[in-house]
C-alpha cells in the first residue's frame, strides 16, 4: 500500500531548498503542519521551490497547506516559488487569493466578555419593554373593536384554535395533574400524620389543586405546548411575508390572527384548570384510600366541605389571566420574529420563557392580592 | 393642465437606522408603464420597494401617488392610497391558513360591497386569469412555487389596483415559467392599463417587459441610470451595460 505524504528537502542553489513532494497528500490521511516543514529548513534559507514529480494524489488539503506556508514565508522573508506545484494546485491558490480578505464592518473580532454580554442582554431587555407595551396597546384596542363589533376575524379560526388548545391538551394535562395531585397528597399526609389529622389531605389537595396548582400547571403546560406553537406559526408567517401582505392591504393582523388565539386561550385555559383540579383530587383520593386508609365517602364529604365557590372562582380567574398571558407572549414573539428559520426557533423559545415569566409574576401578585383581600 | 405623474419619487433615501442603503433617488413612473427597478444583490431594491408600498418609512424624501404625498399623508389617507396598490411578494406570501379562493376573497370582502356569491364569481374569474381555475380549494402549501406566484398575482389583482408592485417575479422559477409570468404581467397591463413596478435582477425579464427603469448601484448607494432598459443596454452608463450583459463585452 502506498504510504501517506512523503517530503524530502533537497538543497538547491545557494540558500535555496526544493521541497520534493511524494505519495498521497490528502486530508483524510493527515498532513504536516506548515511550521514543522519550515523548522526542518537549514537556517538562512532564503528561497523555497517545489518538485511535485513524485506526487501521486492530492486534495484541497495541499493548497491549504501551501497557503499556510506562504503566510509564514512572507513573515520570515523567505521567497516561495509555487511554480513546481501541479497546475491544479496553482489555480486553486490563485482563486483563493483573487479577492483579498476584507475587513467586514460590524463584525468585531473575538467574543465579548461576560460583563459585556450581561450588559447587552439587559439593554436588549429594556429595549424590548416599549415594544411589549405597544403590543399590549394594540391588543387592547383590538378587544375594544371586538366589543364594539368591528373586529374582523373568522369564527372558524376561533373554533380551530379552541379545538387545538382545548381537547387536544387533555391527555398531557391529565397526566401532569394526576401526578401533581399524587405528590400533594403524599406531602400533606406525611405532615398531617404527625398530628393525626390525615383526613385533611382532602382539604389540602382540593383547595391546593383548585386554587393554585391546577391553574399553574395548566398554564405552564399550555405555555410550552400552545404558546410556542403560536410564536412559531406567526413567526413563519413573518418569514413568508404573510404579515406584510396583511399590512399592505390594511387588514389588521392583530384582529385577524391574535384575537382568535387570545380568545381561544382565555376560554380554554380556565376550563382546563377546572379539569386539572378534578384530576388532582382523584389522585388525592387514590392516595388517601389506598395508602392512608381513609374511606372514600369520608374523603368525598371532606372535599365537599372544603371547597367553596370562591376557590373555584379564584382558580378560574387565574386560568383566564394565565391563558391571556400565554397567548400574549406567543403572539408578541411571533409578530416580532425576524426573517429566518433560526429566528422562528428563537421566537418559540422566547415565547415560552416570556409566558412562564409572566405567569409566575401574575401568580405571585394574584396570590398576595387575594390574601390581602381575604378572598 | 398636465396630469401629475402616476408615481413620483424625489430625493428618496431608504435604509435601516444609520445605514443608508440608497439615497437621492429621483424617478417618475408613468401610467400604464412597466417600470423596472434593477440592480445587483444587496443594492436595496427590496428596501426601496418596501418604502414604495408603505412597509418601511423612508429616511428622507417623498413618494407621491398621483401628486399626493404618501408618507406625509394621515394614516387613514395612506391606507386608502395603499389600497390602490396590489403587491406580489417574492414567495407569493399567500396566507397559509386560507385556501387560494379565501386568499383572493379576503380583500374583496374587506373592501367591497359585493355579496358572497358575487365575491365567489370574482375570485373564480381572477384565478382563471392567472391560469389557476379550479384550484380555489387548495391550500398554498399544496402548490408549486410558480403556482404560488400566480395565485399571489391573483390576490394582488383582487381589488383591480391602479398599480401593481412585484418583487422578484422570476426568483425561484425556471426560465419558461418565469417567461410565462412575464407574459401574464404584460397581458394584464395591456388589458387593464395597470401600471406595474417590477423589482428584479433577471436580465431576460428586464429586457423583455421593461418600458422604463432605474438602476440602483450597490457601491455608490444611489441610482446611476434611468430610461428604457434597451437604451441603457446600448448607450447607458458602463456599469449598467456591464450588468445588462452579464459582464460580457458586447
Amino acid at each position: 500500500m502506498e504510504t501517506a505524504w512523503q517530503l524530502e528537502l533537497r538543497p538547491a542553489a545557494a540558500r535555496a531548498t526544493i521541497l520534493a513532494l511524494g505519495g498521497r497528500w490528502r486530508m483524510a490521511a493527515g498532513l504536516p503542519a506548515p511550521e514543522s516543514i519550515l523548522d526542518r529548513l537549514t537556517p538562512g534559507t532564503r528561497r523555497l521551490g517545489f518538485d511535485a514529480s513524485r506526487l501521486a494524489d492530492w486534495d484541497s488539503g495541499l493548497p491549504t497547506l501551501i497557503a499556510g506556508l506562504q503566510k509564514l514565508c512572507t513573515a520570515r522573508g523567505i521567497e516561495l516559488d509555487t511554480g513546481g506545484l501541479p497546475a491544479g494546485v496553482q489555480r486553486l491558490l490563485a482563486l483563493a487569493q483573487a479577492v483579498p480578505e476584507q475587513a467586514v464592518p460590524g463584525r468585531s473580532g473575538g467574543s465579548a466578555g461576560i460583563c459585556m454580554r450581561v450588559g447587552a442582554a439587559v439593554i436588549e431587555f429594556a429595549r424590548g419593554l416599549p415594544a411589549m407595551l405597544a403590543f399590549l396597546g394594540e391588543v387592547t384596542l383590538a378587544f375594544g373593536r371586538l366589543l364594539a363589533g368591528r373586529a374582523r376575524f373568522r369564527l372558524r379560526d376561533l373554533w380551530l384554535e379552541i379545538e387545538e388548545v382545548g381537547p387536544r391538551a387533555l391527555p398531557i394535562v391529565s397526566v401532569i395533574s394526576f401526578l401533581v395531585g399524587l405528590i400533594l397528597a403524599y406531602l400533606g399526609a406525611d405532615q398531617l400524620k404527625l398530628v393525626g389529622a390525615q383526613i385533611f389531605i382532602a382539604d389540602l389537595v382540593a383547595i391546593g389543586m383548585v386554587r393554585e396548582v391546577g391553574a399553574l400547571m395548566t398554564g405552564i403546560i399550555i405555555a410550552g405546548r400552545t404558546g410556542a406553537a403560536f410564536a412559531a406559526q406567526l413567526g413563519t408567517m413573518q418569514v413568508n411575508e404573510e404579515l406584510d401582505a396583511f399590512r399592505t392591504l390594511g387588514i389588521r393582523a392583530v384582529d385577524f390572527l391574535v384575537l382568535p388565539r387570545m380568545l381561544a386561550l382565555m376560554l380554554m385555559v380556565p376550563l382546563l384548570t377546572l379539569y386539572s383540579g378534578f384530576i388532582g383530587m382523584l389522585a388525592g383520593l387514590l392516595v388517601a384510600v389506598t395508602i392512608f386508609d381513609i374511606g372514600v365517602f369520608e374523603y368525598y364529604t371532606e372535599t365537599l366541605r372544603a371547597l367553596t365557590l370562591t376557590h373555584f372562582l379564584v382558580g378560574l380567574s387565574k386560568g383566564s389571566v394565565y391563558g391571556a398571558m400565554i397567548a400574549f407572549a406567543g403572539c408578541l414573539r411571533g409578530m416580532q420574529c425576524g426573517r429566518s428559520a433560526a429566528a422562528v426557533g428563537h421566537a418559540a423559545t422566547s415565547a415560552v420563557v416570556t409566558a412562564i415569566l409572566l405567569i409566575t409574576i401574575a401568580a405571585s401578585v394574584m396570590t398576595i392580592v387575594y390574601y390581602q383581600l381575604g378572598i | 393642465m398636465s396630469v401629475p405623474p402616476h408615481i413620483e419619487v424625489s430625493g428618496l433615501a431608504v435604509g435601516y437606522g444609520d445605514y443608508v442603503v440608497q439615497r437621492d433617488l429621483d424617478f417618475t413612473v408613468n401610467q400604464g408603464d412597466i417600470f423596472v427597478v434593477m440592480g445587483g444583490n444587496g443594492c436595496g431594491k427590496t428596501t426601496l420597494m418596501r418604502a414604495l408600498v408603505g412597509l418601511q418609512a423612508p429616511l428622507a424624501g417623498t413618494v407621491r401617488y398621483g401628486g399626493e404625498d404618501f408618507w406625509n399623508a394621515p394614516e387613514e389617507r395612506r391606507q386608502r392610497l395603499q389600497r390602490r396598490l396590489g403587491i406580489l411578494f417574492q414567495g407569493g406570501a399567500l396566507w397559509s391558513s386560507l385556501t387560494l379562493a379565501e386568499n383572493v376573497a379576503l380583500p374583496l370582502s374587506e373592501y367591497t360591497a359585493l355579496t358572497q356569491a358575487q365575491i365567489d364569481e370574482v375570485v373564480a374569474f381572477k384565478l382563471a386569469l392567472v391560469g389557476l381555475a379550479g384550484f380555489g380549494d387548495f391550500h398554498p402549501s399544496e402548490l408549486s412555487g410558480g403556482m404560488k406566484k400566480r395565485a399571489g398575482l391573483a390576490r394582488a389583482m383582487a381589488l383591480d389596483p391602479d398599480i401593481l408592485v412585484i418583487d422578484e417575479p422570476s426568483s425561484g422559477l425556471d426560465p419558461l415559467t418565469a417567461r410565462r409570468l412575464d407574459e401574464l404581467i404584460v397581458e394584464l397591463r395591456d388589458s387593464l392599463g395597470t401600471t406595474v413596478v417590477v423589482v428584479t435582477h433577471d436580465l431576460a425579464s428586464i429586457l423583455a417587459i421593461g418600458d422604463n427603469s432605474v438602476y440602483l448601484d450597490a457601491d455608490t448607494h444611489t441610482m446611476i441610470a434611468t430610461g428604457h432598459p434597451r437604451d441603457a443596454l446600448q448607450n447607458g452608463n458602463a456599469k449598467v451595460r456591464h450588468f445588462l450583459t452579464r459582464g460580457n463585452p458586447t
